[in-house]
């Protein structure tokens, strides 16, 4: 019979933990799925008019790497939410086939460093901003410099341009509106057991 | 959406593949073909793929059914790339920004059906493969935590019941008078209260599935498995095909001599 | 000892209590409690008691280091910590989805043996067992496949899974958490006569959390009544079943327990009798959640759950729409309210109710649409829209731009008025049920649409629900409500629409059409 009586505190992953991280990435592909929808109106005249405008709409990908962690507040919650993001859509068909997965692991990777940098102790506004920033650096290069990425034939001004755009949409869209978001969900009382259940009342900078 | 992620019915020869085989000789194709932008090892490769359906139980119209938005999103990846990429050859339209040459059409066309014939294969997979039987093999050979991958697997099959609650919720927030009507800022904004009412179900959701789970005895160190994952003769010829398209693409590729390498 | 006897557990509560990370009083504290071996409890106490929270001790997943939660005196099973023995007891709760981990029937029931390393074969001869036990499949094979998925099955099947996915871990202490709350009659009988032969082959002991006190009440040897941990906690009450509801029946009834042979005093209708007004008809409509899908330049609809369906609401008429799990009850008042569009047929409201915004509820824009038809969802979150009660109830109104002066009334009348300035989402169940019904009729609108507005409420707060209703009722509003709950709809009055679930073909035909 197995047994947890021995508490870690601190930086080991509990069931709770797992479950409602991969959820998080869970619901944020089926938003992104329904936006996507909707953004198809936007997308579709952006490719017409200069592909790498698309970078701008980057960032809802990125989405689950960050909301994973500022909730979650645990090494790899960056990594890991974006991860199964990613095998979430290779399952429910992607056009970027099994590449998918690289580019999760990758956009959550440029999440994950940024709160590696700050050692795991800072998830105020600047550092959601910075960590989405990064995810979103993390995809643009992904997409323009990789083999598999669908850029790779741009010019390169074109491909700097994508991403610049990636990286702000990274911020905006993956780093703002996570965090909005978790204060959000802290207000509501549904992260009680978690170490973002103070989040609604942390302040905004430092 | 309900089904969408079961395979009750398929009985194709490639549902009883361990899925770890089947994965990594598609992650093989799909990382030859990445390596060069060209018409001929992509048709080759899509040729072979094709060929290949009726084994993983996949026709033709339910490839339509469930792949018709990647076809057009290659057409579009194509069409982006024949107006950014480089100019070569003799310019056929240019308005501005845009610019198509016979050079970029051509590297537009193969990248087009390079990325179909990237994207199908992953589509021929995940027909032919249960997710719980990914995940029997993700922990039992390729020895990842089973604690997360069994957490991710039930979070997983949660993804039909968060689609259907956003569609409930959509409703529900049109019976408070919240429209999703309207100009684009007023529809950004009913979006955004929609989005933060599924992730606080999701939250709840997740919170539930994790006490019955960890009621279950889940979470400790040791368990066993009541679906053993193995591998059989199956495996073998499913590596070997893929060892053999991502050769045939190149082989005839190089011999057309179109193979192009993507970071000359 | 055969093959499925399991030792039965003890349970030992001394002055034990907790409170959860993030609250400042306890949910339940000083409990002295003694369970034998294959004793069998009912525990009951007003919402917010503690009763869950006791549960979830038991079962060994309550917080951990982490929460800054507290525990003071000691709960353990058989004279260890719940924590340390998992698989000693089993816990099944209330939300079906949830109770479900794996999507192939075989595999769910298996997953607890697996994580209490049980080697493969025996798992398997468990599996079966289990199966056979709460009647999900017979030894004959007419039932239910190994790989038959998990999202096929009903509510009443759903739990009865969860139920055998607890007898394969051989739990010697079974806990049940509202195991019922979800489900509609037949469902209910299902699960309850599934715990009863499984008890009785296993002996083991028995916990079980329940407001409706009928359906256990029989299969129980002992009832136990919590006080909230705030009014001091611990056991009010103890003893068999009957001497309990006997004694304590009053004291029961006022903290809103559903105690058998009594159906909460309310308002009764004054203006029942007599025509009234047309304000909405479906005549024949077909009815489902899916959007027709597109192929080519063909829109395929979707195939209905119900179909040629007619109904009429008239103003100041209750109409009651019943039927088992599944029927398509929801779905057909969410096509009455003008929320979905109708497959085939059609919904048309009378002139007097779209005062010239045309015929078609579901073409509506939403603002016209609540002051005309207000829905109340089943999940009262599912409508929140603001982050603080005030809003929330000002929100139609401010919309509208008008009504403002109502709000104040429905706050006084719904008892919401101390908690003005709460998140919605914390709010007990009740509160919330109360807050979706107000805000809903913040709106003022003619044809009020409620879906399963009594579920899991207690007695109290449903005796309050009802009178209010029958007020807007003899007020001139038409109340549809989708309900299980024949005293509800005896409280309303008005026609019953009863809906079964269509045949295969019947609705393969409807599709078509
Ligand atoms: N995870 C949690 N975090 C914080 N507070 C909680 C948590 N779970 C329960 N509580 C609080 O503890 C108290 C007791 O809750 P509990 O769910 O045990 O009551 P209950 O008797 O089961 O009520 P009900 O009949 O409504 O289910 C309540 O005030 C509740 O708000
Ligand atoms: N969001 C949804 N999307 C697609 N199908 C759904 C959705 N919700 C329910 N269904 C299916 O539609 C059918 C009718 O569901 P509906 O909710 O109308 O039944 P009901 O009679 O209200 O049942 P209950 O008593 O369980 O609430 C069911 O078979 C159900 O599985
Ligand atoms: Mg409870
Ligand atoms: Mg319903």
């Amino acid at each position: 019979m197995t047994t947890s009586s021995v508490k870690k505190a601190g930086n080991s992953w509990r069931v709770v933990d797992i479950v409602v991280a991969a959820l998080i990435a869970i619901a944020g592909g089926v938003i992104f799925w329904a936006w996507s929808q909707g953004a198809a109106l936007v997308s579709v005249p952006m490719n017409a008019a200069y592909p790498p405008l698309t970078g701008l709409i980057a960032g809802g990908w990125m989405i689950p790497a960050v909301l994973g962690m500022l909730i979650i507040r645990k090494p790899g919650a960056a990594l890991f939410c974006e991860a199964v993001a990613a095998t979430g859509e290779l399952i429910m068909g992607s056009q970027y086939g099994t590449t998918v997965l690289i580019s999760g692991i990758l956009q959550g990777l440029g999440a994950e460093l940024i709160f590696a940098a700050f050692r795991y102790k800072k998830f105020n506004l600047p550092v959601a901003l910075l960590a989405g920033a990064g995810a979103g650096l993390f995809c643009g290069l992904n997409d323009s410099f990789m083999p598999w990425g669908w850029n790779i034939a741009y010019e390169a001004v074109d491909k700097l341009a994508y991403i610049a755009f990636t990286t702000v949409s990274g911020a905006i869209i993956a780093g703002a509106l996570s965090w909005v978001a978790t204060r959000g969900l802290a207000s509501t009382g549904v992260l009680s057991s978690f170490a973002s259940r103070k989040a609604a009342s942390e302040p905004v900078f430092n | 959406m309900r089904d969408a992620l079961s395979l009750t019915g398929n009985n194709a020869v490639l549902t009883k593949a361990n899925p770890l085989a089947k994965f990594v000789a598609v992650f093989l194709i799909s990382m030859v073909l990445a390596l060069s932008i060209d018409w001929v090892s992509a048709s080759i490769a899509l040729a072979a793929e094709l060929a290949l359906f009726p084994l993983a139980g996949l026709t033709l119209r339910l490839l339509w059914v469930r792949a018709w938005p990647l076809i057009v999103a290659a057409a579009i990846g194509g069409w982006s790339t024949a107006i950014v990429a480089a100019d070569s050859g003799a310019v056929l339209l240019d308005v501005g920004l845009w610019s198509i040459s016979e050079g970029s059409l051509e590297l537009g066309l193969g990248f087009m059906l390079r990325g179909l014939a990237i994207a199908l294969p992953a589509i021929l997979l995940m027909t032919c493969t249960d997710p719980t039987d990914l995940a029997d093999a993700l922990a039992q050979k390729a020895r990842l935590p089973h604690r997360f991958v069994l957490g991710s697997l039930a979070a997983m099959r949660l993804v039909g019941l968060m689609a259907e609650e956003w569609q409930t919720i959509g409703m529900a927030r049109r019976a408070r008078g919240v429209g999703s009507q309207g100009n684009p800022v007023q529809r950004l904004k009913a979006t955004l209260g929609q989005s933060f009412g599924l992730l606080v179900q999701a939250v709840r959701r997740a919170s539930r599935l994790a006490v019955t789970m960890e009621a279950r005895g889940f979470g400790g160190a040791q368990r066993t498995w009541a679906r053993e994952s193995t591998y059989s003769m199956l495996d073998v010829w499913v590596l070997l095909g893929g060892v053999l398209i991502a050769a045939a693409a190149v082989l005839a590729a190089l011999g057309a001599g179109t193979w192009s390498f993507v970071w000359r | 000892m055969g093959p499925a006897q399991v030792r039965p557990a003890a349970i030992s509560a001394n002055g034990w209590g907790w409170r959860h990370s993030g609250r400042t009083v306890p949910a339940i504290q000083g409990l002295d409690l003694q369970i034998e071996p294959g004793e069998r409890v009912l525990l009951l106490g007003p919402s917010g008691a503690g009763k869950s929270t006791f549960l979830h001790a038991l079962a060994g997943v309550l917080g951990d280091e982490e929460d800054d939660a507290d525990e003071t005196g000691s709960l353990l099973i058989d004279g260890a910590a719940p924590r340390e023995q998992r698989g000693r007891a089993g816990l099944m709760q209330q939300d079906p989805e949830t109770q479900v981990v794996l999507s192939r029937v075989g595999d769910d029931v298996a997953f607890g043996a697996e994580n209490l390393a049980v080697p493969r074969d025996d798992i398997w001869a468990r599996v079966h067992e289990a199966l056979d036990d709460v009647g999900l499949r017979t030894a004959a094979g007419d039932g239910l496949a190994m790989d038959h998925p998990t999202a096929a099955l009903s509510g009443g099947q759903k739990q009865r899974l969860a139920l055998a996915g607890i007898l394969a871990m051989r739990p010697g202490l079974v806990l049940l958490d509202e195991p019922t709350a979800n489900l509609d009659p037949a469902g209910v009988l299902e699960v309850r006569d599934a715990v009863r032969r499984c008890l009785e082959k296993t002996g083991a002991t028995l916990v079980v959390v329940e407001h409706r006190v009928s359906v256990w009440k029989d299969l129980v040897d002992r009832i136990v009544v919590l006080q909230p941990g705030a009014a001091g906690g611990g056991v009010l009450l103890d003893g068999p079943p009957d001497q309990v509801l006997a004694e304590a029946r009053s004291m029961l009834i006022t903290a809103g327990v559903w105690v058998p042979g009594y159906v909460p005093r309310t308002r009764t209708r004054t203006t029942a009798e007599g025509p009234a007004e047309l304000l909405l008809a479906a005549e024949h409509v077909a009815v489902s959640r899916e959007k027709p899908r597109r192929r080519g330049f063909k829109s395929i609809p979707p195939i209905p759950v119900q179909a040629g369906v007619s109904a009429q609401v008239r103003a100041g008429r209750a109409l009651t729409i019943t039927g088992p799990n599944g029927a398509g009850k929801s779905t057909f008042a969410l096509t009455m309210a003008g929320l979905l569009a109708p497959v085939a047929g059609k919904v048309s409201a009378a002139v007097e109710l779209s005062e010239g915004a045309g015929i078609d509820p579901f073409k509506w824009k939403a603002d016209q649409l609540i002051s005309r038809i207000g829905t109340v969802f089943q999940e009262p979150e599912h409508q929140f829209v603001t982050g603080k009660v005030m809003d929330e109830l000002m929100f139609g109104p401010r919309h509208l731009g008008r009504g403002e002066e109502r709000v104040d009334e429905l706050l006084e009348r719904l008892r919401l008025t101390h908690l003005v300035d709460a998140n919605p989402y914390t709010l007990s169940g009740g509160e919330k049920r109360r807050l979706s019904v107000a805000t809903v009729l913040a709106a003022h609108p003619q044809v009020l649409v409620l879906d399963e507005p009594t579920f899991g409420q207690d007695a109290n707060t449903w005796a309050e629900l009802a009178s209010f209703l029958s007020e807007l009722l003899d007020q001139g509003t038409a109340v549809v409500s989708v309900t299980h709950d024949e005293e509800f709809s005896a409280v309303l009055g008005g026609m019953e629409l009863r809906l079964d679930p269509a045949t295969e073909a019947a609705r393969q035909e409807a599709g078509a059409a």
